[in-house]
């Protein structure tokens, strides 16, 4: 049963693409806060700029990080729910194994 | 303004003394259901996703980053946001690539997924090593934090409120295990949302519910700069550094780890995952608004002269918008936050003494789950009566290194070994060893040589390590050492295994 569901083309493509999902919104996680802290060390005359009265560049893109990484787990949640574990199930299905 | 905090108030007791009875009702109650060691250690699998996120919002959000953080933006406004966001970010990293392969391939501990295939005992130790230094590291900053914060706020002795602390955390886990263990941190996690988010609505309704009057009453009291970062970040390398143990040091504190194994499948752990960065990442945002209440409705002058370090900034402005009964409230509100984090800490170093290094080192992975629960439950009286004695030992000391060095210790000696024993399959024991061993003598010693511990602490003029967090070395250093000696070594077993570990890690076939 193993060796049939390990050399399956259904799970090499389910792990290929979990692993893709995985890496890019890793990366993009990386990319938005280590932006984020470089902007800090090295723009603080970006993040002052003032857009809105007293409200400057830097809170939004503060805050932002905040709903970002809350955006992203939701953004792979919800690629789990749909994709992920529809195919799961098709593969116990198709191969066994519980 | 006169103020009532360092005085035991009645309405302060009493929101404390409700707090404890609820809570030991729940211990009493889980008492009765906690017998088998899936029962101690995970309660019984039974948690669904979102009270799981709203415990590990209740490990994670510690009285340190709630007082901590608002103390920080009312004295020194944008640079406070920079600490809450980079508590925050590693949450994604956890869901993204460790949640669910934890999950499916553990049973109690973080270390049953490193040791899944490759030698037990050598993982067993490095990687329990790791994670009791980290609890360690963590449960004295809590201890100390907590005799403080009692102390300004009720008035009670240092030793005192360090002695109840630790007692009740101590009948929690003893009695409750994780069960009662999760419900004090799901109770406290709906009182710290519920009590922050009347505070910030009470301070809003201040400024007729209009974020920009509050903006600009600050800009005008403290100038420009108070909104802008400021000197906060100096040494970009150190920003760094200190941005990558807090993001990796999330995915590998063992008492966060520990929490996935309370649900029942992976699905549920993505969940409360999910939950928990939304709470969390809520809180923070509060917490962001509150200090800048505080700054502008209580003042600097007054922050600063109750707790130099702004502590008392969110209680002081409860106080300002609520009187005393808000106060009372608040002050047992971050009771229960240091409880409930002390106990989710002290449970996870008892497993890792219990599950570990006990059954699994020395008795081999031969012992039933009567003496299984007996030794964690001895780890858990040695380790409570230890916290309270370290916590006595290190009265007064600057707690915020061993924060640090608790994150610093996570991401470099748990995290990586963790992340390659999932994703690598010619990871070998002598390559996770050496990882796990490098990453925490690196980041105990950089700390030490660090202007943290090296200046401030032992008053040397110049520090030998000049930044401030080990994480960049440390981190990356654990990394090299892993990929170096598992390439030198070969482990054909552990490579055969690594394909039945990926049936389980990606489609949960025999999980637990």
């Amino acid at each position: 049963m193993k060796e049939k569901i390990l050399s399956s083309s259904e799970f090499k493509s389910l792990v290929r693409s979990k692993n893709a999902i995985s890496l890019i919104l890793t990366m993009a996680e990386l990319v938005v806060y280590f932006g984020f802290v470089l902007l800090i060390a090295y723009n603080k005359e970006f993040l002052s700029q003032k857009i809105y009265g007293p409200v400057n560049v830097g809170i939004p893109i503060g805050i932002g990080v905040i709903v970002v990484s809350w955006i992203f787990t939701g953004i792979y949640v919800a690629w789990s729910n749909k994709k992920y574990d529809q195919k799961v199930a098709e593969i116990k299905e198709k191969l066994g194994g519980e | 303004m006169q103020t009532v905090l360092g005085q035991p108030t009645l309405t302060g007791i009493f929101f404390f003394l409700l707090f404890v009875s609820i809570t030991l009702y729940i211990t009493y109650w889980a008492a009765k259901r906690t017998r088998t060691t899936t029962e101690f250690y995970a309660a019984g699998r039974s948690i669904t996703g979102l009270q799981n996120g709203l415990a590990l919002a209740g490990d994670y959000m510690s009285a340190a980053s709630f007082l901590g953080i608002a103390g920080l933006v009312s004295l020194k406004g944008y640079d406070g946001l920079i600490y809450a966001v980079g508590w925050l970010v590693g949450w994604p990293i956890v869901m993204f690539l460790i949640a669910e392969p934890l999950r499916n391939l553990g049973k109690y501990t973080f270390a049953d997924v490193v040791a899944y295939r490759l030698k037990q005992r050598p993982i067993r130790t490095a990687a329990a090593t790791g994670a009791l230094i980290t609890v360690l590291f963590y449960l004295i900053a809590q201890m100390v934090g907590a005799g403080s914060l009692i102390k300004l706020m009720f008035g009670l002795p240092y030793e005192i409120a360090i002695i109840i602390v630790g007692c009740l955390m101590i009948a929690y886990v003893l009695f409750g295990g994780m069960l009662a263990t999760t419900w004090v941190q799901i109770i406290k996690a709906c009182l710290l949302l519920g009590g922050a988010t009347l505070l910030v609505l009470l301070t809003l309704y201040k400024f007729g519910f209009n974020y920009l009057e509050l903006f600009s009453t600050v800009t005008t009291q403290y100038g420009e700069k108070f909104v802008q970062p400021g000197g906060l970040i100096t040494n970009p390398l150190d920003a760094i550094s200190l941005g990558i143990a807090l993001m990796f040091g999330t995915a590998g504190l063992p008492h966060i780890l520990m929490r996935f194994y309370t649900v029942p499948d992976a699905k549920e752990a993505r969940k409360s995952v999910f939950y928990a960065t939304g709470f969390i990442g809520y809180f923070y945002i509060l917490t962001f608004t509150i200090g800048f209440g505080a700054a502008a409705l209580v003042g600097q002058e007054i922050i600063k002269k109750i707790d130099k370090g702004g502590n008392m900034a969110a209680p002081l402005l409860a106080e300002a918008l609520g009187g005393e009964i808000f106060l009372g409230f608040l002050a047992a509100v971050a009771f229960a936050t240091i409880l409930a984090v002390v106990a989710g800490l002290t449970l996870a170093g008892a497993s890792a003494v219990s599950h570990d290094i006990y059954v699994g080192v020395v008795k081999r992975g031969r012992a039933d789950e009567k003496q299984e629960v007996r030794a964690a439950k001895i780890a858990t009286l040695c380790l409570g009566i230890l916290a309270i004695i370290l916590g006595i030992v290190f009265k007064g000391q600057n707690v915020a290194f061993m924060v640090g060095l608790a994150f610093a210790v996570a991401a470099s000696a748990n995290f990586p070994a963790l992340l390659m024993s999932i994703f690598w399959r010619k990871f070998t024991t002598q390559g996770a060893v050496w990882s796990i061993y490098t990453g925490l003598t690196l980041s105990v010693v950089l700390i030490i040589l660090s202007p943290t511990v090296w200046v401030d602490i032992l008053k040397n003029p110049q520090a030998i390590f000049p930044l401030k967090n080990p994480g960049i070395v440390s981190f990356f250093a654990s990394f090299a050492m892993g990929i170096l000696v598992s390439l030198l070594t070969q482990e054909k077993e552990a490579e055969a295994k690594f394909e039945s570990e990926k049936i389980r890690s990606y489609i949960g076939v025999g999980a637990e």
